[in-house]
């Protein structure tokens, strides 16, 4: 380590907490990769038109494939009387499974509106699992913008599912979060390689009923925004694995060492088998790295992966951290991650927009991590940004992807040198 | 309940972000939970905005609903009006808001601010985003216009144009470029690009054109009541569209001689025989009702298309939309169910769609060229060049856009000649096309697919009929299919032969 590094540590660090307009979407949106990312599921919001408009325009407006997703959207006589409603999304996801055959498991999720008239969807989804059952199973999730924001759209997905597992004492290791596909194939690879067995993911791409979880079941997140799965793990009796989150080649290194420390791995095991794959990711960060050495970055709240990554920013790519926003911070998750930002780096939770608008332009970053709403005002004002939903969609975990992550934050900054043209 | 896996409009109060978002000096405050700054987005990115819509959201959460949502309002507005000093401010509520009943429109009358406040009812389980953006509009009008004198030159307001409309930017440049060549003076176009002192100034126009009727229409009929400002009602997309507008014009006016001074080259195009291929081709037509109309007639009377179905999305317009159906021999489409359309689409098999980018994803799916002729908008509406729909320049892109998805005259014919050349392919897709990609592999696979086994109809294609079928390029394959089948059918021959086929083609033959 140089001499000049700063001093490490934001773990007991004042949090400036913010009450105001945020900016940041609902928890719907998460189904936009939920939806690919579990097969035979489908998602259905019980909701308005506000939020069927909403998965769309998150989705980029359209997407080539039928979605997995659709909305039941309440009209004025669904606001008079709660039998009705029941009565009405009987009726809708009879039309849907019929439509659908393939669908195996059926997730109503509730919004805003179906929240405040207080429908009742777990008692609904109890009735269509007895219904439709064993060919269907239903559960109920809230993705409201009240309750949950953007990213806890998976975790209130996960937390629903962990529910409905049956228990267990196989000993095992659990996985949450969902991945890229191919990032998931080389998670496996690495803990295979480390000798681990019985290891599963939630989610799950299909539904396998032997799935299920107890007191001997280990379990470590790979997204930093399943603070509701964690506990609910933890109430489970499983047996949480915290460590920093699997970006860069430190983070990556530092998540699966704790893994491999809790199965008792050997040092010499672990270091044969990362070993290469780590020399490699630190070789490709390297070269992407010095683009972003010495540039300051700032985080607008969004995915909850803010401060993970602001990490592998400072940590490994040499940036350095002026506030970096959260919407929510689940200390039990990130807090080795916090622990390693720079003492000096403002930590935010929460939002109110406007003010935070003015203090981005006091601090006049290299580069301004925030979401899509944002990002061209800032860019018309002559601040680099990086949209943060990218973060969310794109291959970013583990060894392989280190160096692509760096190049995420690296391209707006070079695109910015590369253009000749004011706008 | 209604199941929706597309909606085709927003909801009313994102209607109401497009008029604020296109006026300068305005601010909304809308009482509505986190999620709903999504809207924000569809404004900054869709149409590449350079700054944020002006609204506040309150982002109300779980825990506030049980105590106080309305002192949250109404501290939420106060901040916005110091913050931003609008000299007006629009409150409303989004969906959610709407249910907790906080009544927006008297917490802002209670703060007593400085500067007129309208507050909006945006009924969200009943009514949608073009009426959110027409009763937003219609209710600034009301509260600021007042009589003026009017101007010594004759001159009208454009009304209508909102922001992340269709081609609303380059329509606006188009007409007024128009309107002044007629020796007429622009007063106001708005609610794009106008403050609300030009609001106030709306009465000083000798007139009203109604671009959209779709997000203008209550403004104008108020005037015309309230100022005794007539108003346009045709709306001048294509060359005689055009022409009756400024005969319009010329009615309210009394200026004559007016129709020589504008041209488009859409006419020449037409006629020169290269566009003969385009004679009878069958085109579906969809979106919102104004522009529906708009280009059913162009395809009819200006390209000489065969309109063989249209419809709108927009229950507002269904009745001139109906109406102008029957005079095509067309019963008209009525609904915003995405499969809905698919269906009349896929039963139809028109030779082209004129769509939304709905539509051009159900084209690509069937494998029928699409031209985007209406919102609901998509980055690729928002164009770097100058490309608009109205006005003589706007014939002119017109032309180009709707015949850009067919194969060419002479390909077409080169491409039955040529049948089986495995280079050259109807497969492939328009050789003018980036996406052309001379492939084997793929044009078989592509004879499968467009040649579906079932058919509504009982009859049954005999195998050598149907390799007759897979000769006949794919773009009029889907013609051939159905009127072959119609044919036996109502004749009732059971079983398609090669001569079915063609006695089939000589019964059609036009």
């Amino acid at each position: 380590m140089p001499k000049d590094a700063p001093q490490l540590g934001c773990a007991d660090s004042p949090i400036l907490k913010e009450r105001g307009q945020h900016e940041v979407f609902c928890g719907l949106t998460s189904i936009v990769w939920l939806h690919r990312k579990m097969q035979d599921a489908f998602f259905l919001v019980v909701g308005s038109r506000t939020c069927a408009h909403l998965l769309q325009s998150a989705a980029g407006v359209m997407i080539f494939a039928e979605p997995r997703f659709a909305t039941a959207i309440l009209e004025e006589t669904d606001l008079a009387g709660m039998a009705d409603a029941h009565e009405e999304l009987d009726r809708n996801v009879s039309q849907l499974l019929s439509r659908r055959p393939d669908i195996k498991r059926l997730f109503l999720v509730g919004s805003c509106p179906s929240e405040v008239i207080k429908i009742d969807l777990s008692t609904v989804a109890e009735k269509l699992t007895e219904k439709y059952s064993p060919n269907v199973n239903v559960i109920n999730f809230s993705g409201s913008g009240i309750e949950t924001t953007f990213t806890q759209g998976e975790d209130a997905c996960l937390e629903a599912v962990i529910r409905s597992l049956p228990s267990s004492e196989k000993t095992q290791l659990a996985v949450l979060g969902a991945l890229p596909d191919i990032v998931q194939d080389q998670m496996m690879r690495l803990l295979e390689q480390l000798g681990l067995e019985n290891v599963f993911v939630l989610p799950q791409v299909k539904f396998d009923d032997d799935v299920s979880i107890g007191a001997n079941t280990h379990f470590i997140c790979v997204q930093p925004f399943l603070g509701a799965s964690y506990e609910e793990m933890v109430r489970r009796g499983a047996q949480p694995i915290c460590a920093n989150f699997p970006f860069g080649a430190d983070g990556t290194t530092r998540w699966l060492w704790a893994i491999a420390e809790r199965f008792d791995v050997s040092k010499a095991k672990f270091d044969k088998v990362v070993a290469a794959p780590k020399l490699r990711a630190e070789q490709a960060i390297a070269a992407v790295a010095s683009d972003l050495r010495g540039k300051s970055v700032f985080f607008f709240p969004d995915s909850q992966l803010e401060i993970p990554l602001a990490r592998f920013l400072a940590a490994e790519c040499g940036m350095e951290l002026t506030e970096v926003g959260s919407p929510f911070i689940h200390k039990s998750l990130v807090y080795a991650d916090l622990a390693d930002l720079p003492a000096t780096t403002q930590i935010s939770e929460g939002q109110d927009v406007d003010k935070q608008l003015d203090r981005v332009f006091d601090y006049n970053p290299d580069l301004t991590v925030c979401g899509l709403g944002l990002a061209n005002p800032l860019e018309s004002k002559g601040l680099s940004t990086k949209w943060a939903i990218e973060l969310v969609f794109s291959p970013i975990h583990f060894y392989e992807q280190a160096a692509d992550l760096a190049s995420l934050f690296a391209r707006p900054l070079k695109r910015a040198d590369l253009l000749k043209v004011s706008a | 309940m209604k199941l929706s896996v597309w909606t085709y409009e927003g909801p009313p109060h994102v209607g109401a972000i497009r008029v604020a978002t296109g006026m300068e000096k305005v601010h909304l405050v809308l009482h509505a939970p986190q999620g709903d700054t999504y809207a924000d987005l569809l404004f900054t990115m869709i149409e590449r905005r350079n700054h944020r819509p002006p609204v506040t959201y309150t982002t109300f959460q779980a825990r506030d609903l049980g105590s106080d949502t309305a002192s949250l309002f109404k501290s939420a507005c106060h901040d916005a009006y110091n913050r931003f000093k609008p000299d007006l401010l629009l409150v409303g509520a989004s969906c959610t808001a709407e249910l907790i009943q906080d009544d927006p429109g008297g917490l802002a009358e209670a703060l007593d601010l400085p500067i007129p406040v309208v507050a909006l009812e945006l009924p969200s389980y009943q009514r949608k985003e073009n009426f959110g953006a027409d009763e937003t509009f219609f209710q600034i009008v009301k509260k600021l216009t007042t009589p003026q004198p009017r101007t010594e030159n004759i001159s009208c307001n454009l009304i209508g144009p909102t922001a992340l409309g269709f081609r609303h930017r380059d329509d606006v440049e188009e007409l007024e470029k128009v309107i002044q060549n007629l020796g007429i003076e622009v007063n106001v176009v708005a609610p794009m690009g106008s403050e609300p002192s030009d609001i106030v100034n709306l009465g000083a126009a000798h007139f009203n054109v109604l671009m959209y009727p779709e997000t203008g229409e209550s403004a104008c009929r108020y005037l015309e009541k309230s100022l005794e400002q007539p108003f346009t009602k045709t709306v001048p997309i294509g060359v005689g569209a055009l022409s009756d507008f400024i005969a319009e014009i010329e009615t309210i006016t009394g200026l004559t001689n007016l129709q020589n001074k504008v041209a488009s080259r859409l006419p020449w195009y037409s006629a020169s025989v290269d566009s003969t291929y385009l004679t009878g081709k069958r085109v579906f037509i969809f979106g919102d009702g104004s522009h529906v109309i708009s280009a059913a007639r162009i395809a009819k009377d200006e390209i000489g298309f065969e309109v063989v179905g249209l419809g709108c999305f927009n229950r507002e317009m269904a009745r001139p939309v109906r109406a102008f159906g029957k005079t095509l021999g067309c019963e008209a489409l009525i609904t915003e169910d995405y499969l809905e359309v698919e269906g009349a689409i896929s039963e139809l098999a028109p030779e082209l769609i004129l769509g939304t980018q709905m539509e051009r994803h159900i084209g690509k799916r069937l494998g029928i060229p699409c031209a985007v002729i209406s919102a609901p908008v998509h980055v690729q509406d928002f164009p770097a060049r100058y490309s608009p729909q109205m006005g003589p320049e706007g014939a002119n892109v017109i032309f180009d856009t709707w015949v850009h998805p067919l194969v060419m005259g002479l390909e077409e014919h080169l491409l039955t000649m040529f049948r089986e050349d495995f280079e050259f392919s109807d497969a492939n897709g328009p050789s003018h096309h980036a996406a052309h990609q001379p492939s084997t592999v793929q044009k078989e696979n592509r004879s499968e697919e467009t040649i579906p086994k079932e058919n509504s109809s009982n009859v049954i294609w005999m195998t050598d009929a149907e390799k007759e079928l897979r000769k006949i390029p794919f773009f009029v394959r889907g013609k051939a299919k159905r009127n072959t089948e119609r044919y036996a059918v109502d004749h009732g021959v059971i079983e398609i032969s090669i001569d079915t086929l063609y006695e089939a083609k000589a019964h059609y033959a036009r």
